[in-house]
Protein backbone atom coordinates (compact mmCIF):
# COMPACT_ATOMS: atom_id res chain seq x y z
CA UNK A 1 0.00 0.00 0.00
CA UNK A 2 2.92 2.20 1.22
CA UNK A 3 4.49 1.15 -1.64
CA UNK A 4 2.25 2.33 -4.41
CA UNK A 5 1.26 5.82 -2.52
CA UNK A 6 4.88 6.76 -2.74
CA UNK A 7 5.33 5.32 -6.72
CA UNK A 8 2.48 7.55 -7.02
CA UNK A 9 3.59 10.52 -4.95
CA UNK A 10 7.07 10.18 -7.09
CA UNK A 11 5.16 10.18 -10.57
CA UNK A 12 3.13 13.52 -9.37
CA UNK A 13 6.62 15.20 -9.51
CA UNK A 14 6.78 14.96 -13.43
CA UNK A 15 4.95 18.01 -12.97
CA UNK A 16 6.48 20.54 -10.96
CA UNK A 17 7.67 24.50 -10.30
CA UNK A 18 11.08 23.55 -12.04
CA UNK A 19 9.54 22.61 -15.47
CA UNK A 20 7.31 24.94 -17.30
CA UNK A 21 4.89 22.65 -19.60
CA UNK A 22 2.29 21.42 -17.66
CA UNK A 23 -1.38 20.72 -17.35
CA UNK A 24 -3.41 19.11 -20.05
CA UNK A 25 -2.45 21.32 -22.93
CA UNK A 26 1.22 20.96 -22.60
CA UNK A 27 0.74 17.20 -21.79
CA UNK A 28 -2.01 16.50 -24.62
CA UNK A 29 0.88 18.77 -27.33
CA UNK A 30 3.81 16.00 -25.70
CA UNK A 31 1.27 13.13 -26.47
CA UNK A 32 0.93 14.62 -30.54
CA UNK A 33 4.28 15.37 -30.66
CA UNK A 34 5.33 11.59 -29.72
CA UNK A 35 2.25 10.36 -31.85
CA UNK A 36 3.72 11.95 -34.67
CA UNK A 37 7.44 10.77 -33.63
CA UNK A 38 6.12 7.06 -33.79
CA UNK A 39 4.18 7.56 -36.91
CA UNK A 40 7.56 8.99 -38.53
CA UNK A 41 8.53 6.07 -39.53
CA UNK A 42 5.41 4.89 -41.26
CA UNK A 43 6.38 7.72 -43.42
CA UNK A 44 9.32 7.95 -44.48
CA UNK A 45 12.34 5.69 -45.83
CA UNK A 46 13.92 3.81 -43.85
CA UNK A 47 17.37 5.07 -44.66
CA UNK A 48 16.37 8.37 -44.09
CA UNK A 49 14.56 7.15 -40.58
CA UNK A 50 18.53 5.21 -39.93
CA UNK A 51 19.84 9.07 -40.17
CA UNK A 52 17.68 11.16 -38.52
CA UNK A 53 18.57 9.19 -35.12
CA UNK A 54 21.75 11.16 -35.12
CA UNK A 55 20.11 14.22 -34.08
CA UNK A 56 18.18 11.78 -31.03
CA UNK A 57 21.75 10.87 -29.84
CA UNK A 58 22.72 14.54 -28.77
CA UNK A 59 19.66 15.04 -26.93
CA UNK A 60 20.75 13.59 -24.26
CA UNK A 61 23.87 15.33 -23.88
CA UNK A 62 22.09 17.91 -24.20
CA UNK A 63 19.58 17.57 -20.98
CA UNK A 64 22.63 16.74 -19.01
CA UNK A 65 23.91 20.03 -20.12
CA UNK A 66 20.62 21.47 -19.04
CA UNK A 67 20.84 19.86 -15.65
CA UNK A 68 23.94 20.76 -15.06
CA UNK A 69 24.53 24.36 -16.26
CA UNK A 70 20.54 25.23 -16.97
CA UNK A 71 19.24 23.78 -13.30
CA UNK A 72 22.52 23.45 -11.39
CA UNK A 73 24.41 27.03 -12.30
CA UNK A 74 27.66 25.06 -12.97
CA UNK A 75 28.68 26.08 -16.66
CA UNK A 76 31.07 22.39 -18.16
CA UNK A 77 32.37 22.87 -21.14
CA UNK A 78 33.35 19.09 -20.45
CA UNK A 79 30.16 17.35 -22.04
CA UNK A 80 32.55 16.21 -25.21
CA UNK A 81 35.10 14.73 -22.83
CA UNK A 82 32.42 12.60 -21.31
CA UNK A 83 31.09 11.51 -24.54
CA UNK A 84 33.74 10.82 -26.00
CA UNK A 85 35.08 8.92 -22.91
CA UNK A 86 32.27 6.31 -23.19
CA UNK A 87 32.21 6.07 -27.03
CA UNK A 88 36.16 4.97 -26.68
CA UNK A 89 35.19 3.22 -23.87
CA UNK A 90 32.01 1.38 -25.95
CA UNK A 91 34.24 0.65 -28.72
CA UNK A 92 37.11 -0.71 -26.64
CA UNK A 93 34.81 -3.09 -24.73
CA UNK A 94 33.07 -4.01 -27.71
CA UNK A 95 35.53 -4.68 -30.06
CA UNK A 96 36.75 -7.11 -27.39
CA UNK A 97 33.92 -8.56 -26.25
CA UNK A 98 32.18 -9.26 -29.48
CA UNK A 99 28.18 -8.44 -30.31
CA UNK A 100 26.44 -11.93 -28.61
CA UNK A 101 24.97 -12.71 -25.56
CA UNK A 102 24.02 -9.35 -25.21
CA UNK A 103 27.18 -8.36 -24.40
CA UNK A 104 26.80 -4.81 -26.52
CA UNK A 105 24.51 -3.83 -24.17
CA UNK A 106 26.94 -4.64 -20.73
CA UNK A 107 29.46 -3.04 -22.43
CA UNK A 108 26.82 0.23 -22.88
CA UNK A 109 26.46 0.21 -19.01
CA UNK A 110 29.93 -0.38 -18.78
CA UNK A 111 30.68 2.39 -20.79
CA UNK A 112 28.69 5.17 -19.05
CA UNK A 113 29.66 3.84 -16.04
CA UNK A 114 33.05 4.55 -16.95
CA UNK A 115 32.14 8.25 -17.88
CA UNK A 116 30.33 8.43 -14.45
CA UNK A 117 33.31 7.30 -12.51
CA UNK A 118 35.61 9.85 -14.38
CA UNK A 119 32.85 12.97 -13.80
CA UNK A 120 32.90 11.61 -10.47
CA UNK A 121 36.76 11.85 -9.90
CA UNK A 122 36.96 14.94 -11.48
CA UNK A 123 33.95 16.62 -10.34
CA UNK A 124 35.07 15.61 -6.72
CA UNK A 125 38.34 18.17 -7.29
CA UNK A 126 36.22 20.65 -8.70
CA UNK A 127 33.27 21.05 -6.02
CA UNK A 128 35.10 20.09 -2.92
CA UNK A 129 38.02 22.31 -3.96
CA UNK A 130 34.93 24.78 -4.51
CA UNK A 131 35.56 25.52 -7.59
CA UNK A 132 33.03 27.77 -9.41
CA UNK A 133 31.99 30.17 -11.84
CA UNK A 134 34.58 30.75 -14.99
CA UNK A 135 36.81 28.78 -13.63
CA UNK A 136 34.69 25.20 -13.80
CA UNK A 137 34.07 26.33 -17.51
CA UNK A 138 38.17 26.55 -18.33
CA UNK A 139 39.06 23.50 -16.18
CA UNK A 140 36.52 21.25 -17.99
CA UNK A 141 37.18 22.88 -21.29
CA UNK A 142 41.04 22.04 -21.02
CA UNK A 143 40.42 18.41 -20.03
CA UNK A 144 37.98 17.85 -23.21
CA UNK A 145 41.12 19.58 -25.02
CA UNK A 146 43.90 17.33 -22.82
CA UNK A 147 41.80 14.16 -24.07
CA UNK A 148 41.77 15.41 -27.56
CA UNK A 149 45.29 16.00 -28.06
CA UNK A 150 45.70 12.58 -26.35
CA UNK A 151 43.30 10.55 -28.66
CA UNK A 152 45.39 12.27 -31.67
CA UNK A 153 48.34 10.91 -31.36
CA UNK A 154 47.27 7.32 -30.55
CA UNK A 155 48.25 6.74 -34.03
CA UNK A 156 50.79 3.56 -33.64
CA UNK A 157 50.18 0.40 -33.56
CA UNK A 158 51.32 0.70 -29.70
CA UNK A 159 48.35 2.19 -28.85
CA UNK A 160 45.62 -0.77 -28.82
CA UNK A 161 43.77 -2.28 -25.88
CA UNK A 162 43.32 -5.48 -26.40
CA UNK A 163 42.11 -5.81 -30.13
CA UNK A 164 41.05 -2.28 -30.05
CA UNK A 165 43.64 -0.17 -31.98
CA UNK A 166 43.35 3.67 -30.89
CA UNK A 167 44.14 4.78 -34.34
CA UNK A 168 45.27 8.71 -33.63
CA UNK A 169 43.95 11.41 -35.48
CA UNK A 170 41.96 9.03 -37.92
CA UNK A 171 39.71 7.73 -35.26
CA UNK A 172 38.45 3.99 -34.05
CA UNK A 173 36.53 2.56 -36.47
CA UNK A 174 34.59 -1.20 -36.85
CA UNK A 175 32.71 -1.55 -33.32
CA UNK A 176 29.93 -3.42 -33.34
CA UNK A 177 26.28 -1.89 -33.04
CA UNK A 178 24.06 -2.20 -30.16
CA UNK A 179 22.47 -5.48 -30.68
CA UNK A 180 20.05 -7.08 -28.70
CA UNK A 181 19.62 -10.71 -27.65
CA UNK A 182 15.80 -12.17 -28.72
CA UNK A 183 14.52 -15.20 -29.20
CA UNK A 184 14.03 -15.62 -32.95
CA UNK A 185 17.85 -14.83 -33.49
CA UNK A 186 19.42 -11.31 -32.31
CA UNK A 187 18.46 -7.99 -33.46
CA UNK A 188 21.56 -5.40 -34.65
CA UNK A 189 20.39 -1.92 -33.84
CA UNK A 190 21.80 -0.51 -37.38
CA UNK A 191 20.72 2.85 -38.31
CA UNK A 192 17.04 1.77 -39.29
CA UNK A 193 13.63 1.67 -38.01
CA UNK A 194 13.98 -0.53 -34.74
CA UNK A 195 17.26 1.46 -33.69
CA UNK A 196 14.91 4.50 -34.31
CA UNK A 197 12.29 3.50 -32.00
CA UNK A 198 15.07 2.05 -28.91
CA UNK A 199 16.56 5.49 -28.61
CA UNK A 200 12.92 7.44 -29.04
CA UNK A 201 12.03 5.08 -25.94
CA UNK A 202 15.01 6.04 -24.05
CA UNK A 203 14.47 9.81 -24.95
CA UNK A 204 10.88 9.45 -23.51
CA UNK A 205 12.14 7.99 -20.32
CA UNK A 206 15.36 10.07 -19.51
CA UNK A 207 13.28 12.88 -20.46
CA UNK A 208 10.61 12.03 -17.85
CA UNK A 209 12.85 10.88 -15.50
CA UNK A 210 14.76 14.04 -15.64
CA UNK A 211 11.30 15.95 -15.32
CA UNK A 212 10.88 13.91 -11.84
CA UNK A 213 14.59 14.38 -10.65
CA UNK A 214 14.31 18.18 -11.04
CA UNK A 215 10.84 19.00 -9.38
CA UNK A 216 12.09 16.28 -6.52
CA UNK A 217 13.44 17.72 -3.39
CA UNK A 218 16.86 17.10 -4.77
CA UNK A 219 16.01 19.11 -7.88
CA UNK A 220 15.10 22.19 -5.19
CA UNK A 221 18.53 21.85 -3.94
CA UNK A 222 20.41 22.09 -7.39
CA UNK A 223 18.36 25.33 -8.42
CA UNK A 224 18.55 26.97 -4.57
CA UNK A 225 22.45 26.23 -5.60
CA UNK A 226 22.40 28.20 -8.39
CA UNK A 227 20.61 30.71 -7.14
CA UNK A 228 21.89 31.71 -4.12
CA UNK A 229 25.01 29.09 -3.20
CA UNK A 230 25.81 31.22 -0.04
CA UNK A 231 21.58 30.49 1.04
CA UNK A 232 21.81 26.95 0.03
CA UNK A 233 24.53 26.03 2.20
CA UNK A 234 23.66 27.80 5.29
CA UNK A 235 19.91 26.49 5.23
CA UNK A 236 22.01 23.07 6.00
CA UNK A 237 22.40 21.67 2.93
CA UNK A 238 25.98 20.59 1.99
CA UNK A 239 26.09 21.55 -1.52
CA UNK A 240 29.51 20.22 -2.64
CA UNK A 241 27.52 16.87 -2.66
CA UNK A 242 24.49 18.01 -4.55
CA UNK A 243 26.73 19.76 -7.29
CA UNK A 244 28.90 16.61 -7.64
CA UNK A 245 25.34 14.29 -8.05
CA UNK A 246 24.06 16.69 -10.41
CA UNK A 247 27.33 17.09 -12.28
CA UNK A 248 27.44 12.89 -12.46
CA UNK A 249 24.30 12.61 -13.70
CA UNK A 250 24.78 15.05 -16.34
CA UNK A 251 28.28 14.12 -17.44
CA UNK A 252 27.07 10.24 -17.75
CA UNK A 253 24.15 11.42 -19.66
CA UNK A 254 26.66 12.98 -21.78
CA UNK A 255 28.79 9.29 -21.95
CA UNK A 256 24.59 8.01 -23.12
CA UNK A 257 25.15 10.06 -26.32
CA UNK A 258 28.53 8.98 -26.76
CA UNK A 259 27.85 5.40 -26.63
CA UNK A 260 25.04 5.82 -28.81
CA UNK A 261 26.94 7.99 -31.61
CA UNK A 262 29.56 5.84 -31.65
CA UNK A 263 27.11 2.51 -32.14
CA UNK A 264 24.80 4.59 -34.66
CA UNK A 265 27.95 5.47 -36.79
CA UNK A 266 30.37 2.58 -35.65
CA UNK A 267 32.95 5.09 -35.81
CA UNK A 268 34.35 7.73 -33.52
CA UNK A 269 37.13 10.30 -33.57
CA UNK A 270 39.53 12.58 -31.45
CA UNK A 271 37.59 15.66 -33.05
CA UNK A 272 34.39 14.88 -31.61
CA UNK A 273 36.53 16.08 -28.32
CA UNK A 274 37.66 19.15 -29.70
CA UNK A 275 36.94 22.82 -29.45
CA UNK A 276 34.27 22.61 -31.40
CA UNK A 277 32.71 19.99 -30.54
CA UNK A 278 32.99 21.11 -27.09
CA UNK A 279 31.24 24.28 -27.57
CA UNK A 280 28.10 22.92 -29.70
CA UNK A 281 26.50 21.94 -26.52
CA UNK A 282 26.72 25.42 -25.54
CA UNK A 283 24.90 26.83 -28.06
CA UNK A 284 22.51 24.05 -28.29
CA UNK A 285 20.93 24.59 -24.84
CA UNK A 286 21.30 27.93 -24.32
CA UNK A 287 19.47 29.25 -27.39
CA UNK A 288 16.30 26.99 -26.43
CA UNK A 289 16.45 28.08 -22.82
CA UNK A 290 18.88 25.81 -20.59
CA UNK A 291 16.86 26.69 -17.77
CA UNK A 292 14.41 24.30 -18.92
CA UNK A 293 14.12 20.28 -20.04
CA UNK A 294 11.79 20.86 -22.67
CA UNK A 295 12.82 24.20 -24.34
CA UNK A 296 16.44 22.79 -24.34
CA UNK A 297 15.19 19.74 -25.98
CA UNK A 298 13.24 21.89 -28.67
CA UNK A 299 16.41 23.97 -29.28
CA UNK A 300 18.94 21.69 -29.67
CA UNK A 301 16.73 19.39 -32.23
CA UNK A 302 15.89 22.98 -33.95
CA UNK A 303 19.56 23.55 -33.74
CA UNK A 304 21.41 20.67 -34.83
CA UNK A 305 18.45 20.50 -37.83
CA UNK A 306 19.31 24.19 -39.15
CA UNK A 307 23.25 23.11 -38.55
CA UNK A 308 23.01 20.26 -40.10
CA UNK A 309 20.86 21.38 -43.27
CA UNK A 310 23.50 24.30 -43.39
CA UNK A 311 26.51 22.20 -43.56
CA UNK A 312 24.45 19.40 -45.87
CA UNK A 313 23.61 22.11 -48.79
CA UNK A 314 27.73 23.40 -48.59
CA UNK A 315 27.94 26.38 -46.63
CA UNK A 316 31.02 26.52 -44.81
CA UNK A 317 29.62 29.12 -42.91
CA UNK A 318 27.74 26.38 -40.79
CA UNK A 319 29.97 27.64 -37.26
CA UNK A 320 29.72 30.91 -37.71
CA UNK A 321 25.95 30.58 -37.88
CA UNK A 322 25.66 28.24 -34.86
CA UNK A 323 28.06 31.72 -33.35
CA UNK A 324 25.96 34.46 -34.37
CA UNK A 325 22.98 32.81 -32.96
CA UNK A 326 24.50 32.47 -29.30
CA UNK A 327 25.34 36.18 -29.86
CA UNK A 328 22.10 37.00 -30.86
CA UNK A 329 20.53 34.62 -27.79
CA UNK A 330 22.66 36.31 -25.24
CA UNK A 331 21.93 39.79 -26.36
CA UNK A 332 18.30 39.47 -27.35
CA UNK A 333 17.01 36.67 -25.12
CA UNK A 334 19.49 35.32 -22.05
CA UNK A 335 17.38 33.04 -20.76
CA UNK A 336 16.90 31.02 -24.53
CA UNK A 337 14.02 32.11 -27.60
CA UNK A 338 12.13 29.64 -26.67
CA UNK A 339 11.72 30.37 -23.21
CA UNK A 340 11.19 34.08 -24.36
CA UNK A 341 8.55 33.64 -26.81
CA UNK A 342 6.71 31.61 -24.10
CA UNK A 343 7.17 34.36 -21.58
CA UNK A 344 5.92 36.79 -24.54
CA UNK A 345 2.81 34.94 -25.13
CA UNK A 346 1.89 34.41 -21.64
CA UNK A 347 2.15 38.00 -21.05
CA UNK A 348 -0.02 38.82 -24.19
CA UNK A 349 -2.76 36.03 -22.89
CA UNK A 350 -2.25 37.73 -19.21
CA UNK A 351 -3.18 41.43 -20.73
CA UNK A 352 -5.96 40.08 -22.54
CA UNK A 353 -7.65 38.67 -20.12
CA UNK A 354 -7.32 41.62 -17.80
CA UNK A 355 -8.80 43.75 -20.43
CA UNK A 356 -11.96 41.84 -20.95
CA UNK B 1 25.81 27.31 30.20
CA UNK B 2 26.07 30.02 27.82
CA UNK B 3 24.79 28.69 24.11
CA UNK B 4 27.60 30.57 21.83
CA UNK B 5 31.07 31.45 23.33
CA UNK B 6 33.73 32.35 22.21
CA UNK B 7 37.29 32.12 23.48
CA UNK B 8 39.89 34.82 22.61
CA UNK B 9 39.10 35.02 18.97
CA UNK B 10 40.97 36.05 16.10
CA UNK B 11 41.36 37.15 12.82
CA UNK B 12 43.79 38.74 10.65
CA UNK B 13 43.50 39.82 6.80
CA UNK B 14 47.13 40.82 6.06
CA UNK B 15 48.12 43.53 8.58
CA UNK B 16 44.71 44.16 9.93
CA UNK B 17 43.55 42.52 13.02
CA UNK B 18 40.22 42.75 12.08
CA UNK B 19 38.74 40.30 15.26
CA UNK B 20 41.15 40.65 18.04
CA UNK B 21 41.22 38.48 21.05
CA UNK B 22 37.08 38.59 21.68
CA UNK B 23 35.67 36.94 24.47
CA UNK B 24 32.39 36.64 23.80
CA UNK B 25 29.08 34.78 25.48
CA UNK B 26 25.64 34.28 24.49
CA UNK B 27 23.18 33.05 26.93
CA UNK B 28 19.93 30.48 25.76
CA UNK B 29 17.18 33.21 25.26
CA UNK B 30 18.66 36.60 25.23
CA UNK B 31 18.01 38.82 22.43
CA UNK B 32 21.81 40.37 21.92
CA UNK B 33 22.57 43.25 19.65
CA UNK B 34 25.78 43.94 18.07
CA UNK B 35 27.18 47.11 17.65
CA UNK B 36 30.09 49.18 16.15
CA UNK B 37 30.92 51.48 13.93
CA UNK B 38 31.71 50.56 10.43
CA UNK B 39 34.83 48.61 10.26
CA UNK B 40 34.43 47.98 13.79
CA UNK B 41 34.63 43.85 12.86
CA UNK B 42 30.44 42.69 13.17
CA UNK B 43 30.40 41.40 9.60
CA UNK B 44 34.02 39.16 10.13
CA UNK B 45 33.04 38.11 13.83
CA UNK B 46 29.30 37.19 12.52
CA UNK B 47 31.41 35.26 9.61
CA UNK B 48 33.53 33.51 12.08
CA UNK B 49 30.42 31.81 14.39
CA UNK B 50 29.11 30.72 10.84
CA UNK B 51 31.88 29.25 9.47
CA UNK B 52 32.48 31.60 6.32
CA UNK B 53 35.90 32.71 7.94
CA UNK B 54 38.02 30.25 9.57
CA UNK B 55 39.68 31.80 12.80
CA UNK B 56 43.26 32.01 12.84
CA UNK B 57 43.53 31.32 16.85
CA UNK B 58 40.59 30.61 19.25
CA UNK B 59 38.03 28.80 19.84
CA UNK B 60 34.50 28.77 19.17
CA UNK B 61 31.80 26.64 20.95
CA UNK B 62 28.39 26.49 20.27
CA UNK B 63 26.40 24.69 23.11
CA UNK B 64 29.19 22.92 24.67
CA UNK B 65 30.80 21.77 21.28
CA UNK B 66 34.03 23.09 19.85
CA UNK B 67 32.60 24.47 16.03
CA UNK B 68 35.67 26.48 15.26
CA UNK B 69 36.86 24.10 12.20
CA UNK B 70 33.25 22.79 11.63
CA UNK B 71 31.88 23.61 7.74
CA UNK B 72 29.02 26.36 7.44
CA UNK B 73 26.24 23.36 7.00
CA UNK B 74 27.40 21.35 9.73
CA UNK B 75 26.65 24.50 12.31
CA UNK B 76 23.16 25.43 10.90
CA UNK B 77 22.44 21.16 11.34
CA UNK B 78 23.85 21.93 14.98
CA UNK B 79 20.86 24.56 15.14
CA UNK B 80 22.62 27.77 13.82
CA UNK B 81 20.73 29.94 11.27
CA UNK B 82 21.51 32.82 9.94
CA UNK B 83 19.80 36.32 8.00
CA UNK B 84 21.81 37.63 5.85
CA UNK B 85 22.35 42.00 5.27
CA UNK B 86 21.74 41.52 1.72
CA UNK B 87 18.53 39.68 1.04
CA UNK B 88 20.03 36.27 0.72
CA UNK B 89 17.06 34.72 -1.24
CA UNK B 90 16.22 32.49 -4.47
CA UNK B 91 15.56 35.54 -6.73
CA UNK B 92 14.09 33.41 -9.43
CA UNK B 93 11.48 31.21 -7.41
CA UNK B 94 8.39 30.91 -5.90
CA UNK B 95 7.91 32.17 -2.46
CA UNK B 96 6.58 29.00 -1.62
CA UNK B 97 9.38 27.38 -3.18
CA UNK B 98 11.81 29.79 -0.86
CA UNK B 99 10.25 28.28 1.84
CA UNK B 100 10.16 24.69 0.72
CA UNK B 101 13.75 24.84 0.25
CA UNK B 102 14.04 25.60 3.47
CA UNK B 103 11.61 23.21 5.05
CA UNK B 104 12.02 20.18 3.18
CA UNK B 105 14.91 18.74 5.06
CA UNK B 106 13.30 18.17 8.45
CA UNK B 107 9.61 18.54 7.16
CA UNK B 108 8.04 15.61 6.22
CA UNK B 109 5.99 15.88 2.59
CA UNK B 110 2.57 15.29 4.73
CA UNK B 111 2.67 18.73 6.77
CA UNK B 112 5.20 20.69 4.61
CA UNK B 113 1.99 22.09 2.71
CA UNK B 114 0.68 23.23 5.71
CA UNK B 115 4.12 24.68 7.46
CA UNK B 116 4.71 26.80 4.33
CA UNK B 117 1.16 28.17 5.21
CA UNK B 118 0.94 28.69 8.35
CA UNK B 119 4.71 30.56 7.52
CA UNK B 120 3.41 33.05 4.56
CA UNK B 121 0.79 33.45 7.07
CA UNK B 122 3.29 34.75 9.97
CA UNK B 123 5.56 36.72 7.46
CA UNK B 124 2.52 38.31 5.97
CA UNK B 125 3.27 36.85 2.32
CA UNK B 126 0.39 34.72 1.71
CA UNK B 127 -0.57 36.66 -1.13
CA UNK B 128 2.25 36.77 -2.90
CA UNK B 129 2.71 32.94 -2.27
CA UNK B 130 3.38 32.11 -5.95
CA UNK B 131 5.33 35.55 -6.75
CA UNK B 132 8.82 35.67 -7.83
CA UNK B 133 11.21 36.24 -4.76
CA UNK B 134 13.29 38.35 -6.52
CA UNK B 135 9.58 40.90 -7.57
CA UNK B 136 8.58 40.95 -3.44
CA UNK B 137 9.28 44.43 -2.31
CA UNK B 138 12.69 45.04 -0.31
CA UNK B 139 11.05 44.94 3.13
CA UNK B 140 9.25 41.37 2.25
CA UNK B 141 12.92 39.70 0.88
CA UNK B 142 13.91 40.27 4.44
CA UNK B 143 10.60 39.00 5.84
CA UNK B 144 11.05 36.25 3.89
CA UNK B 145 14.48 35.27 4.54
CA UNK B 146 13.54 35.92 8.41
CA UNK B 147 11.22 32.87 7.18
CA UNK B 148 13.50 31.08 5.74
CA UNK B 149 15.94 31.13 8.49
CA UNK B 150 13.48 30.82 11.27
CA UNK B 151 12.06 27.75 8.91
CA UNK B 152 14.55 25.31 10.61
CA UNK B 153 14.14 25.82 13.64
CA UNK B 154 17.02 27.58 15.25
CA UNK B 155 17.74 27.47 18.76
CA UNK B 156 20.12 30.58 17.84
CA UNK B 157 19.33 32.89 15.22
CA UNK B 158 21.86 35.21 13.55
CA UNK B 159 20.50 38.26 11.80
CA UNK B 160 23.06 40.86 10.13
CA UNK B 161 21.58 44.15 10.04
CA UNK B 162 17.59 42.75 9.67
CA UNK B 163 16.16 45.83 9.03
CA UNK B 164 18.53 47.66 6.65
CA UNK B 165 16.74 49.65 4.05
CA UNK B 166 13.09 49.19 6.02
CA UNK B 167 10.47 51.51 6.32
CA UNK B 168 10.13 52.46 10.37
CA UNK B 169 6.86 50.82 10.48
CA UNK B 170 8.37 47.35 8.91
CA UNK B 171 11.18 47.82 11.34
CA UNK B 172 8.78 48.25 14.57
CA UNK B 173 7.23 45.03 12.66
CA UNK B 174 9.99 42.91 12.44
CA UNK B 175 10.99 43.46 15.95
CA UNK B 176 7.92 42.07 16.86
CA UNK B 177 8.26 38.93 14.73
CA UNK B 178 11.84 38.24 16.50
CA UNK B 179 10.06 38.85 20.02
CA UNK B 180 7.44 36.06 18.89
CA UNK B 181 10.33 34.07 17.96
CA UNK B 182 12.67 34.51 21.46
CA UNK B 183 8.78 34.20 23.67
CA UNK B 184 9.30 30.45 21.66
CA UNK B 185 12.63 30.28 22.86
CA UNK B 186 14.76 31.25 20.28
CA UNK B 187 17.79 32.93 21.21
CA UNK B 188 18.84 35.98 18.64
CA UNK B 189 21.86 37.88 17.89
CA UNK B 190 21.72 40.80 15.74
CA UNK B 191 24.10 43.09 14.16
CA UNK B 192 22.10 45.92 13.88
CA UNK B 193 22.42 50.14 13.31
CA UNK B 194 19.16 50.89 14.18
CA UNK B 195 19.21 52.31 17.67
CA UNK B 196 15.63 52.29 17.65
CA UNK B 197 15.20 49.09 16.68
CA UNK B 198 17.76 47.81 19.35
CA UNK B 199 16.34 49.78 22.16
CA UNK B 200 12.98 47.42 21.23
CA UNK B 201 14.36 44.34 21.17
CA UNK B 202 18.08 43.82 22.68
CA UNK B 203 18.43 42.52 26.35
CA UNK B 204 21.81 43.08 26.25
CA UNK B 205 24.31 45.52 23.88
CA UNK B 206 27.53 44.14 22.92
CA UNK B 207 30.10 47.46 21.36
CA UNK B 208 32.31 46.20 18.96
CA UNK B 209 35.43 48.93 18.01
CA UNK B 210 38.42 47.66 15.46
CA UNK B 211 37.86 44.53 16.45
CA UNK B 212 37.49 43.95 20.14
CA UNK B 213 34.58 43.86 22.50
CA UNK B 214 34.47 48.01 23.84
CA UNK B 215 31.81 47.56 26.06
CA UNK B 216 28.79 45.51 27.03
CA UNK B 217 25.44 46.47 28.48
CA UNK B 218 21.84 47.41 28.76
CA UNK B 219 20.98 49.79 25.62
CA UNK B 220 20.64 52.40 28.52
CA UNK B 221 23.87 51.74 29.82
CA UNK B 222 25.53 51.66 26.70
CA UNK B 223 23.95 55.11 25.56
CA UNK B 224 24.81 56.44 28.66
CA UNK B 225 28.93 55.46 28.57
CA UNK B 226 30.28 58.76 27.58
CA UNK B 227 33.32 56.24 25.70
CA UNK B 228 30.85 54.66 23.74
CA UNK B 229 29.29 58.41 22.20
CA UNK B 230 32.64 58.97 21.58
CA UNK B 231 33.28 56.09 19.23
CA UNK B 232 29.91 55.47 17.45
CA UNK B 233 26.56 57.25 18.90
CA UNK B 234 28.15 60.60 18.98
CA UNK B 235 28.94 59.88 14.72
CA UNK B 236 25.87 60.15 13.79
CA UNK B 237 23.85 62.30 16.13
CA UNK B 238 26.72 65.38 14.80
Amino acid sequence: MLDSSRRASILRLVEGPQTMGRGPGFWTGFGLVLLGAIAYPFFADSYDVGNNVYFFNWLFMAMGLSLIWGYGGALSFGQTAFFGVAGYSYGVLTINLGDAYGLTLLSLVLAVGISALFAAILGYFLFFGRISGVFLGIVTLSVTLVLERFMAQTAGPQWAIGAARLNGFNGMGAMPSLTIPWFGGDITLYPDVALYYVTLALLVVVYLGLRILVNSRFGNVIVAIRENPMRAEMLGYDIRKYQLATFVIGSALAGLSGVLYTSWGNYITPASMGMTAASLPIVWVAVGGRTDLTTTMIGTLAVLVIFQSLTIHGSQYALIVMGALLVITVLVAPKGIVIALVDLFRRRRSRQEGGA
Amino acid sequence: MAILETRQLNKRFGGLHVTGNVDFALQPGEMHCLIGPNGAGKSTFFKLILGEHLSDSGQILYDGADITRAKPFERIRRGISVKFQVPGIFRELSTRQNLTIALQHHVSPQVLSEEIDRLLEFLKLADDRDKQAGNLSHGQKQWLEIGMAVALKPQLLLLDEPTAGMTPDETYATGAMLQDLNRAGMTVLAVEHDMAFVRQIAHQVTVLHLGKIFAQGTIDEIVADERVAAIYLGESDA
